[in-house]
């Protein structure tokens, strides 16, 4: 039987953009720029639509990610509703939210850097792909396959459909889980945590292989931010979570730079810059200033922030990760480890809640006309941390939306890291195949998504510009479509 | 032969063809419900069962023998020996492009629509196989009416059937609804292009919510998929108004 496989675009990010690389006189890598090129507009128009349309309008912003649209803006909805949402209905919203943070993380993993981890990062390009991944170690494939299935699964019985479901609503979830559909979840578990557990064994196996790319891929000082738990609700340690909590600065050293900060105070700690080489926007910590204010979001992120994660197999993976370095976790290549770590937490965590006696109440939504004029939602995406603002009028109409995504926080660390990557590896005046590909295995580390972070349906070709002191382009390396 | 009979006046039966097939019909009834009554489905959009025929839409276009003209089944009475076609080529590529230009009238968003999967024009685009739409669409700068403590309605998605401005005037007597402008700019407004909220004659029934066959109308705090439209009252309450007549 004939069979055709086409790979169109071969790229392994989501999203449109380049790179260019500035040379000194010498030849030398002076500077290196990470250029997103494509521009959505969400933000603009959102205008004038009834905010109820908002978590299923924002969540067309990806494909991928759409569930942490779904719950930042379902958060920012329930502010300008101003009602207290049904606990079950926060329960559900979470497991949803955890479901999405372990399939984006496979997706992220599996099929777009573990072909560079299998194969290596000089591996024919023809194969380092999630085929030749499949060709090499078909168990780590069809684990990361199985993996990214459990995840959109779970939130196709929750929401109705694997993408884009109109399932979360302001005031709640629009259904609740029935007995069945419990029980069904919570037989997939066993054989997801099997599949993680094998993973992360494979995983820390291999990490050796990439003492060179560790030092060298983002890796530098800088603070990190995520949400946390909040310790006025009793809890402590301080753990992660995702779905709603308060933010936590810390700097490189660990030290902790802003804590227990009420996520609706946002505009206080961060400001964000415009670039002229980029759509994407790049916020900042503001008390220190622009680029000063630098920090990281994500997952590697969030286990630096924390104390501890929150369930028992994820914590003690913590304790091991936490081993190959003292102190705070600075190299952006271990953001692959992180994130095999969140997905075991995630499968813990949704076992945890789908165990709690409320799970099946049948009342999972609050009915209320707006009673405030200006809602803000944060929520932790698999990226980071994700932020929806929004202000309406009496009627309920969106006068303006600020919309600040997980991937622009990393925007001024993604560009500091492939000039990183650019000095470490750029060596003559001539590119090579394993260079182009370490540039675009540093972006991969922060599994960008371009496409939610700048508000074009696109192909993404990656393009990659030498150019000498002069500005002339010395050599250019263009990904096909 | 017999005559049929009803509300005691002979009623004259007409003889025609509807795709071949021979049947009778009353002499007042209209093409539309000839074929239905035989089993022939014709597409609709802006008819609706208990409000008056207007011919809005040109969906229900048939073929006559002997007739250049396409002419609406519903405001086209049966005639004695008429041949109606239902079902050719050109009538099926003319159902496509009126759906086409529908769509690309307005802002038709489906994916964060409030009747997404609920909707009379998505769902007659699915039955007829609308794969794209070949028109520029004209995106039109068009608002959203939200002054209604009850209601919304939302001109991007108005297809002009005018079943709301009938369902207000014929059964609620309240003719809120009506149409204003030409063309493309024809817009359906409330009392004189008043926002809905401070309209002195609407009653907030809602029937103009249910009849509408897109999103165009809807209840506030409905999110997307969620607005399930209900128009089986309408009937009834034509024949409850009728009887007290």
């Amino acid at each position: 039987m004939l069979r055709e496989i086409v790979i169109d675009p071969v790229t392994r990010i989501e999203g449109h953009s380049k790179i260019t690389i500035q040379l000194d006189e010498q030849g030398e890598v002076q500077d290196a720029k990470f250029h997103v090129t494509q521009f959505r507009g969400f933000e603009k128009f959102c205008e004038g639509r009834p905010f109820t349309e908002m978590p299923s309008l924002t969540a067309r912003t990806c494909g991928i990610c759409p569930v942490s649209h779904l719950m930042a803006s379902a958060q920012a909805c329930d502010a300008l509703l101003a009602v207290e949402i049904p606990p079950a209905a926060v329960k559900l919203r979470r497991i949803m939210n955890l479901a999405q943070l372990v399939q984006s993380h496979a997706l992220s993993f599996f099929y777009l850097s573990s072909p560079d981890l299998l194969l290596g990062m000089d591996a024919n390009p023809a194969k380092r792909n999630i085929l030749g991944v499949n060709e090499a170690h078909p168990t780590l494939a069809r684990d990361g396959i199985a993996l990214r299935k459990f995840g959109q699964e779970v939130i196709a019985l929750l929401g109705g459909k694997r993408i884009h479901p109109a399932w979360v609503v302001p005031g709640g979830v629009s259904e609740p889980l029935s007995g069945d559909k419990r029980e069904r979840i919570l037989a997939m578990i066993p054989n997801a945590t099997a599949l993680i557990e094998r993973t992360l064994c494979w995983y820390k196996n291999v990490l050796e292989q990439f003492r060179d790319e560790i030092q060298a891929f983002g890796h530098f000082p800088s603070m990190f931010m995520a949400l946390v738990t909040p310790t006025e609700a009793g809890h402590r340690p301080v753990q992660l979570e995702h779905y709603n909590g308060v933010l936590r600065f810390i700097g490189a050293s660990g030290n902790i730079v802003a804590d227990q900060i009420d996520p609706t105070l946002y505009q206080v700690y961060i400001a964000e810059s415009v670039e002229p080489f980029s759509y994407l926007k790049s916020p900042y910590f503001k008390p220190n200033g622009y680029p000063g204010g630098i920090y990281r979001v994500g997952p590697l992120a969030r286990l630096n922030v924390v104390d501890s994660c929150g369930t028992s197999k994820a914590d003690r993976e913590l304790t091991e990760f936490r081993s190959l370095v003292p102190g705070v976790i600075l190299g952006s290549f271990h953001q692959h480890y992180a994130r095999l770590i969140e997905i075991l937490y995630g499968i813990e965590r949704i076992e945890e809640i789908l165990d709690e006696p409320d799970i099946l109440d049948r009342h999972v939504r609050a009915l209320a006309q707006p009673n405030r004029l200006e809602g803000i939602g944060v929520a932790e995406a698999p990226r980071g941390t994700l932020i929806h603002h929004y202000k309406i009028d009496e009627d309920g109409l969106i006068k303006w939306v600020n919309l600040i995504i997980a991937t622009g926080h990393n925007s001024l660390a993604m560009n500091l890291s492939v000039r990183q990557v650019a000095q470490h590896y750029v060596k003559a005046s001539r590119l090579e195949e394993g260079m182009l590909n370490r540039v675009e295995a540093v972006i991969r580390c922060y599994d960008p998504c371009l496409s939610c972070s700048t508000h074009a349906l696109g192909r993404m070709p990656l393009h990659i510009q030498l150019l000498g002191h002069d500005g002339s382009v010395l050599d250019a390396v263009t990904r096909k479509q | 032969m017999a005559q049929p009979i009803a509300n005691g006046q002979i009623m004259a039966a007409k003889t025609l063809t509807i795709n071949g097939k021979h049947l009778s019909a009353e002499e007042s009834a209209t093409v539309l419900e000839a074929a239905s009554e035989a089993g022939i489905e014709i597409p609709t959009l802006c008819r609706l069962e208990g409000l008056s025929e207007v011919g809005a839409c040109r969906l229900c276009l048939v073929e006559l023998t002997g007739s250049s003209k396409l002419l609406p089944a519903c405001v086209t009475k049966v005639a004695e020996g008429m041949e109606v076609k239902t079902d050719t080529e050109r009538l099926r590529r003319y159902r496509l492009m009126i759906l086409e230009l529908l769509f690309a009238e307005r802002n038709h968003v489906c994916s964060v629509c409030v009747v997404n999967g609920l909707c009379d024009l998505q769902s007659l685009a699915q039955q007829l196989g609308i794969t794209h739409v070949r028109f520029p669409y004209l995106y039109p700068k068009v608002s959203v009416d939200a002054s209604h403590d009850r209601f919304v309605l939302d001109q991007n998605r108005c297809i002009l059937c005018t079943r709301c401005v009938r369902v207000c005037d014929e059964i609620e007597g309240a003719h809120t609804w009506d149409v204003m402008g030409r063309g493309t700019n024809s817009r359906v407004i409330t009392d004189l292009n008043e926002p809905w909220g401070s309209s002195e004659t609407c009653t907030s029934c809602g029937k103009c919510v249910h009849v509408c066959p897109t999103g165009a109308l809807f209840e506030k705090g409905r999110s997307v998929a969620e607005m399930q439209k209900r128009r089986e009252f309408l009937p009834y309450l034509k024949l409850m108004r009728e009887q007290r007549k």
